[in-house]
């Protein structure tokens, strides 16, 4: 039972990054009709907003002070981030809490990027094939991955969580259970935000005049467009909206996995399983199939299942691709008429 | 296989054989005449070739092309390594295990089309790359690529008596092909050539129109009476069988299979060459894996101090941030180089260089008419 439960816990943080990529690929597919495969580079351009705060909080005098001196006997180099120094300990606060203080960084970068990349390039691509669409945006994921490499490195560069929620919560008991199920705090604080970030966005559609018409645009454009709404504008705005999106939601996976240049792509083919998966167009159905699937991945990965199927790990996220597609044409909620022949 | 190809066709043939065969005259003087790299021209011209039989004729763009690659090689190594190390047994090997594979990868991922197709041609490679570094280590030797031993049995050799020290080479009948030298590259322009000659039969044939037709209208060629299906399977088996034949040349030149060539990435790489070359044309793929290979080749060897020689005439205020700048897109960075042209390409030529070709002799033909791009050579999803 708690081996169980153990692991579905550890499939929810891993499926809540991948609902919210699904969920953004998702929204930009339902409005703009067009396949995003520069989706998981935002997700790491996110990521790296992180990595980029947090060097230039730590950014550090360096000074020498002659009254230490180490074990070797030379003068002591005194390092100190600069955000310290002026700051004090309101400066050390907000370098140990870097990684969600860039989530209002992210905020601005991404939205302003994706608005810009959504009227610079995307916007010509509305009419043209779907694979001139995954071709271009493609191209521009190798763009920006390379842009990151080159500031940034190759290598992954760990974040550190904030101290607070660095070590393991019990969650049977916070749960009524009594007993253990150690959990990271932060894998636990990213599911709650990845739910929060997903209820937003519904709330956001659901309960607002601009969710309402976007969503009236989802299902007929040139009618919304008719009735004298500027309805291309809303979408760019979705457009920015989802980069947001998929940007915190790399913001916050730092602490969970060190980003590297190319943590979007990985992210990026598993998240357009979960949308196939989910059916195409369909929000709900990238919600429940991402974490279906990061619940799934995690089962697959217990020592018991891999001693019967071995490899399973590796390949059940495809596998169950593959089954869903061939037995439910539209994914588990695809909505008819949308991407069919 | 009767030879009735059109006057212009073997022209076409005859043109192509010649230039292939004397790519390192021409390419002479581009700095590219060197066996190991014609090499790459010629087994990427293959794999692109064979890609665009799926792709350019029936519009189905598969993102797991990769994983024929990788397949090929690990038959042709096991070739080498269980009976013997003549080339012939081995590409004969890898191509027939690759259709097989494609047979069944395709028969699954063709009930689908448009971007259902892709996913599901992704997930197959992406089990296969997963699988090969875990489940199929025995067979695929995991991260440490499958690579030839002296203890290998090599049954026919040992019957023929050849045993001698060290790793023995790949050969065809006594010529040494691996190791970069000419002959190695001769072999892989003979077979690009003939690969290239049964693209025109395809091209041309009747099973090569009926592609055509089923990537304009599939419905139509349904209500016509058609059954697709197998249509499309053979389309997806040969162009898997051309990149089979493609991972065994890659065997073939240098006896060694990893995993790495069969990651998404690579798949990529193949859709980029097909795109640029023109997708749908004969030429345009190889000449777009040519260009592609060429450039990695030249730009990844640039650095920063060769960089300030070429600039060396400019005064040092406008010099460093020229390099500076440009040092972002060679070298390390040429696949930046890549994605920008990549983009601008699909943004302003869809039909890639073959298009471009079109429009500029339209320029001339029409006296500066406006060449109207041609509608042919547009890559229609298939949906």
């Amino acid at each position: 039972m708690d081996a169980i439960l153990l692991q579905i816990l550890n499939g929810l943080d891993k499926g809540g990054a991948y609902a919210l990529i699904a969920l953004g690929l998702t929204l930009v597919f339902g409005t703009l009709g067009v396949v995003n495969f520069a989706h998981g580079a935002l997700f790491m351009m996110g990521a790296f907003c992180a990595v980029g705060f947090n060097k230039l909080l730590t950014l550090q005098s360096v000074t020498i002070d002659p009254s230490q001196t180490t074990p070797w006997g030379s003068p002591m180099e005194v390092r100190q981030p600069y955000v310290e120094a002026w700051l004090g300990e309101s400066g050390k606060f907000l370098v140990d809490y870097s990684v969600p203080a860039a989530i209002l960084l992210a905020i601005p970068v991404m939205l302003l990027f994706g608005i810009a990349m959504e009227r610079g390039i995307i916007r010509h691509f509305y009419k043209r094939p779907h694979s001139e669409q995954i071709l271009v945006t493609f191209g521009l994921a190798i763009v920006i991955q390379e842009i990151i490499k080159h500031y940034f490195g190759a290598n992954p560069i760990p974040q550190p969580a904030p101290a607070a929620f660095r070590g393991t919560a019990a969650v049977g008991e916070l749960i009524g259970l009594g007993n253990g199920l150690p959990y990271p705090w932060w894998r636990l604080i990213y599911l709650f935000f990845s739910l929060s970030i997903i209820g937003a966005v519904f709330a956001f559609l659901r309960f607002t005049t601009y969710g309402m018409v976007v969503r009236a645009g989802m299902r007929d454009r040139e009618t919304v467009g008719l009735l004298g709404i500027n309805i291309e504008r809303r979408f760019t705005v979705v457009f920015g909206l989802a980069s947001v999106v998929a940007g915190v939601a790399g913001v916050m996976y730092t602490p969970i996995l060190p980003p590297d240049y190319h943590i979007g792509m990985e992210f990026l083919v598993l998240s357009f399983v979960v949308v196939v998966v989910g059916g195409m167009g369909s929000l709900g159905g990238a919600v429940l199939a991402g974490f279906l699937l990061g619940i799934l991945q995690s089962f697959a990965s217990m020592n018991e299942v891999k001693a019967i199927i071995p490899g399973i790990d590796q390949i059940i996220i495809y596998l169950v691709a593959v089954v869903v597609l061939l037995t439910l044409p539209r994914g588990l909620m695809g909505r008819a008429g949308v991407m069919e022949e | 296989m009767a030879f009735n190809l059109s006057k212009q066709d073997w022209l076409l043939f005859l043109g192509f054989a010649l230039v292939v065969l004397t790519l390192p005259i021409s390419l002479q003087p581009l700095g590219a005449a060197y066996p190991a790299l014609m090499q790459k021209f010629c087994i990427f011209g293959i794999f692109a070739l064979g890609f665009n039989i799926l792709f350019g004729l029936t519009g189905y763009l598969s993102f797991g092309h990769a994983a024929f690659i990788g397949i090929g090689s690990y038959a042709a190594v096991w070739m080498f390594k269980l009976l013997t190390m003549n080339a012939l047994p081995a590409i004969l090997f890898s191509m027939v295990v690759a259709g097989l594979v494609a047979m069944v990868i395709g028969y699954v991922a063709l009930r689908r089309s448009g971007i259902y197709f892709s996913i599901l041609t992704l997930a197959f490679a992406q089990m296969f790359y997963n699988l090969a570094y875990s489940v199929l280590t025995p067979l695929t030797n995991g991260e440490t690529g499958l690579q030839l031993t002296l203890g290998d049995p090599r049954v026919l050799d040992r019957m023929a008596g050849a045993a001698t020290g060290g790793l023995p080479r790949v050969e065809l009948f006594g010529i040494g092909l691996s190791g970069g030298g000419y002959a190695g590259f001769y072999f892989c322009a003979i077979v690009l050539i003939l690969c290239f000659f049964f693209a025109i039969k395809i091209f041309r044939s009747p099973f090569g129109l009926m592609l055509r037709a089923l990537k304009s209208n599939q419905n139509r060629m349904r209500y016509t009476g058609f059954n697709n299906r197998p249509y499309l399977l053979a389309a997806f088996v040969i162009s898997g069988v051309y990149a089979g034949l493609a991972g065994s040349l890659m065997a073939v030149t240098d006896p060694l299979a990893g995993a790495e060539r069969m990651q998404w990435t690579a798949s990529g790489e193949v859709v980029l060459m097909t795109i640029l070359g023109g997708a749908g044309t004969l030429v345009g793929p190889i000449l777009g894996a040519a260009v592609i290979k060429y450039f990695e080749n030249i730009f990844s060897a640039f650095n920063e101090q060769t960089l300030h020689r070429i600039f060396d005439f400019l005064p040092d205020s406008i010099e460093n941030p020229l390099v500076s700048g440009l040092s972002l897109f060679v070298g390390e960075g040429w696949h930046l180089t890549l994605g920008v042209i990549f983009v601008l390409i699909v943004i302003f030529l869809p039909g890639g260089i073959m298009e471009g070709f079109r429009r500029i002799s339209g320029l001339f033909k029409r006296g500066g008419g406006g060449g109207k791009p041609a509608v042919a050579a547009h890559a229609q999803p298939a949906e």
